[in-house]
C-alpha cells in the first residue's frame, strides 16, 4: 500500500515479507541505534579499527541481504553522504601532526586516519539506517517510537508531519508546475520575488489545513491524545533476532579491544 | 547539512543528546502556551511545510543554489517553542527515513539546528523588534538579521563541539574559520529567503505571523467595523 501512496516519505520503504520486515519496529530502532553507537565508539586510531569496520560491514550487509535490500538501493542511500566525503577529503590537508607523503603530497597522518575513520563510520551507519527505512513503513516507525516512550505530543506532531508531508509537498509541486508553465526560470536572486510568496502561501495553506484538521478531529472526539490499540508483548526470540546486529558489532568491538 | 554518525565522539554525542532532550521537553511545554490544544496538528503541518520548503532549492547566484534551514523562519511564523518542535520532528524524519544525519548524532543536530539556531535567532529577533519601529519593515529587518545570524552561530557551535569531541586533530581556529566563513554566505541566503517568505505571509495573513503580533495590535482598532452588518444579525 505504501508503494501506491507513500509519496516522498514512503519512497524509502521496500515492501517485503523478510524476517527483518516482520520484526517489531521498536526492536529495529533499538538495534540500529545500538549498532551506530558501537560503530561510533570504535577508536579511530587503533591498529585494528579497519578489520573492525570490515566486521561491521559484513554484519550490516548480512542484515541488508536478509531484508532483501539490493545493492542499488544501498548505494542510492549513500548519496546523502556526499557533502561529508568532501569534508573528509579536506581533513588530511588541514589537520596537524606529523606529515606523510601520499602520491608525492605531504598530508597529515592523523588527518588521513581521521578522514578514513570518519568515512567508514558514516558509511556503516548510513547503511544500517537505509536497511531500517527500507524494511519499515513510516507508520510502523512511528509506532516504534511511541513504544520507546517518546513523549506522546512529539509522536503526534511526527504523525501529522508524516501524514501531511506529501499533501504539502504535492501543493508545492503544483505551484512549481504552474510557475514553470508560465515561463518561470529561477536563475538568480531576483527569483526570490516569486519563490518567496510561493513559500509564503504554502505556509498559509499548510497552517490553515492544520486548523481544519484540528476542527475535524475535534468533531470526531479528539481529546488531545490518539487512541492506541493494546500492545502485544514481544517474545524474547524477537529481541534476540533484532539484537543480533548490535550485539554482533559489540562482539567485534570487544574482540578488538581485547586483542588489539 | 546535518552531522553524520562518527563525526563527534560518543561522550559528546551523548551529552548533546541530553541537552536536546531537555530542550525538547521544555519546548513541549512552551508550545502548549503558544498553540494550546491545537499544538499537534498545527506544529505537525508547520513541520511538513518546513520539510517541503527545505526541498526547494533557491538560486543564490553564481550558479549555486541553497536551501533553507528554516529554524528562524518557523520561529517568526509560529513562535520559538513550536519552531523547536518542528525542527526536531524534521530532523527525526530525515535521520530515520533518509539517513540524513546520523542516529547517534540526532541529539547534536537537534541541539545545533533546533536549539542553538532558534534560541540565538529568536533573541536577536526580539531585541531588534524592540529597538526598530513597529512596522512591516522593522519586523522584516529583524527577521532577516536573526536568520542571518543564526546560521554562522550554529556553525560556530558545531566548531566548538568539534573542538571538544571531534575525531580529527584539526586546529579549532581552522574549523571555526572554515565553517564560519562558508556559513556567513549561507546565512545571507537564509536571510533573503526568510525575509521573502515572512514578507509574503505578512502581506496576506499578518495575523498568522507570531513575531508580528505587535504590528497587529496597533492596527486592530482601526480595522474594526463601526457597526454590525445587517446580514449578520
Amino acid at each position: 500500500m505504501a508503494a501506491v501512496h507513500g509519496g516522498v516519505l514512503g519512497a524509502a520503504y521496500l515492501a517485503g515479507d523478510s524476517p527483518v520486515h516482520r520484526l517489531e519496529p521498536h526492536l529495529k530502532l533499538v538495534a540500529v541505534l545500538g549498532f551506530a553507537l558501537v560503530v561510533v565508539a570504535t577508536p579511530v586510531h587503533a591498529a585494528w579499527s579497519w578489520p573492525a569496520y570490515g566486521g561491521y560491514l559484513a554484519l550490516v550487509l548480512l542484515a541488508a541481504a536478509v531484508a532483501g535490500v539490493g545493492p542499488a538501493r544501498l548505494v542510492r542511500g549513500l548519496a546523502i553522504e556526499v557533502p561529508f566525503v568532501l569534508f573528509a577529503l579536506l581533513l588530511p590537508f588541514v589537520a596537524q601532526g606529523p606529515r606523510v607523503e601520499v602520491a608525492g603530497i605531504a598530508v597529515s597522518q592523523s588527518g588521513l586516519v581521521a578522514a578514513g575513520g570518519l568515512l567508514a563510520k558514516a558509511t556503516l551507519s548510513v547503511l544500517a539506517a537505509v536497511v531500517l527505512s527500507a524494511s519499515t513503513e513510516p507508520r510502523a516507525l512511528l509506532a516504534g517510537l511511541e513504544r520507546l516512550r517518546l513523549p506522546s505530543l512529539l509522536v503526534q506532531i511526527l504523525m501529522f508531519m508524516i501524514r501531511y508531508a506529501d499533501v504539502v509537498g504535492g501543493e508545492l509541486q503544483r505551484m512549481r508546475v504552474a510557475r514553470e508553465s508560465r515561463g518561470f526560470r529561477g536563475r538568480n536572486l531576483g527569483a526570490l520575488r516569486v519563490l518567496g510568496p510561493a513559500a509564503g502561501s504554502l505556509f498559509i495553506r499548510s497552517y490553515e489545513r492544520g486548523e481544519r484538521v484540528h476542527l475535524a478531529m475535534l468533531s470526531r472526539g479528539y481529546t488531545g491524545r490518539m487512541p492506541g490499540g493494546p500492545v502485544a508483548p514481544v517474545p524474547v526470540r524477537a529481541w534476540l533476532t533484532a539484537l543480533l546486529l548490535p550485539l554482533g558489532a559489540a562482539a567485534v568491538l570487544v574482540t578488538g579491544l581485547l586483542l588489539g | 547539512m546535518h552531522v553524520p554518525d562518527g563525526f563527534l565522539d560518543a561522550p559528546t554525542s551523548v551529552a548533546t543528546a541530553a541537552v536536546a532532550a531537555g530542550g525538547v521537553a521544555l519546548a513541549l511545554r512552551g508550545a502548549r502556551r503558544e498553540l494550546d490544544e491545537r499544538t499537534a496538528p498545527l506544529a505537525g503541518l508547520t513541520a511538513a511545510f518546513v520539510f517541503a520548503v527545505q526541498m526547494v532549492n533557491f538560486p543564490v547566484g553564481a550558479g549555486t543554489s541553497g536551501h533553507l534551514m528554516g529554524g528562524v523562519l518557523a520561529a517568526v511564523l509560529v513562535g520559538p517553542w513550536t519552531a523547536v518542535l518542528c525542527m526536531t520532528v524534521v530532523l527525526v524524519v530525515q535521520a530515520l527515513l533518509f539517513a540524513d544525519g546520523g542516529l547517534t548524532a540526532l541529539g547534536t543536530n537537534v541541539t545545533l539546528l533546533g536549539l542553538v539556531a532558534i534560541a540565538v535567532g529568536w533573541a536577536v529577533f526580539r531585541l531588534l523588534a524592540a529597538v526598530l519601529p513597529t512596522t512591516r519593515g522593522g519586523v522584516l529587518a529583524a527577521a532577516g538579521t536573526a536568520a542571518f545570524v543564526s546560521v554562522p552561530v550554529a556553525a560556530l557551535a558545531f566548531a566548538g563541539l568539534f573542538a571538544v569531541g571531534g575525531v580529527a586533530d584539526v586546529a579549532v581556529g581552522t574549523v571555526a574559520a572554515a565553517m564560519g566563513g562558508v556559513h556567513v554566505l549561507i546565512g545571507l541566503g537564509e536571510a533573503a529567503i526568510t525575509v521573502a517568505v515572512v514578507g509574503a505571509v505578512l502581506a496576506v495573513r499578518p495575523d498568522l505571523v507570531h513575531g508580528a503580533r505587535a504590528l497587529r495590535r496597533a492596527t486592530l482598532l482601526a480595522e474594526r467595523p463601526t457597526s454590525v452588518p445587517a446580514g449578520a444579525r
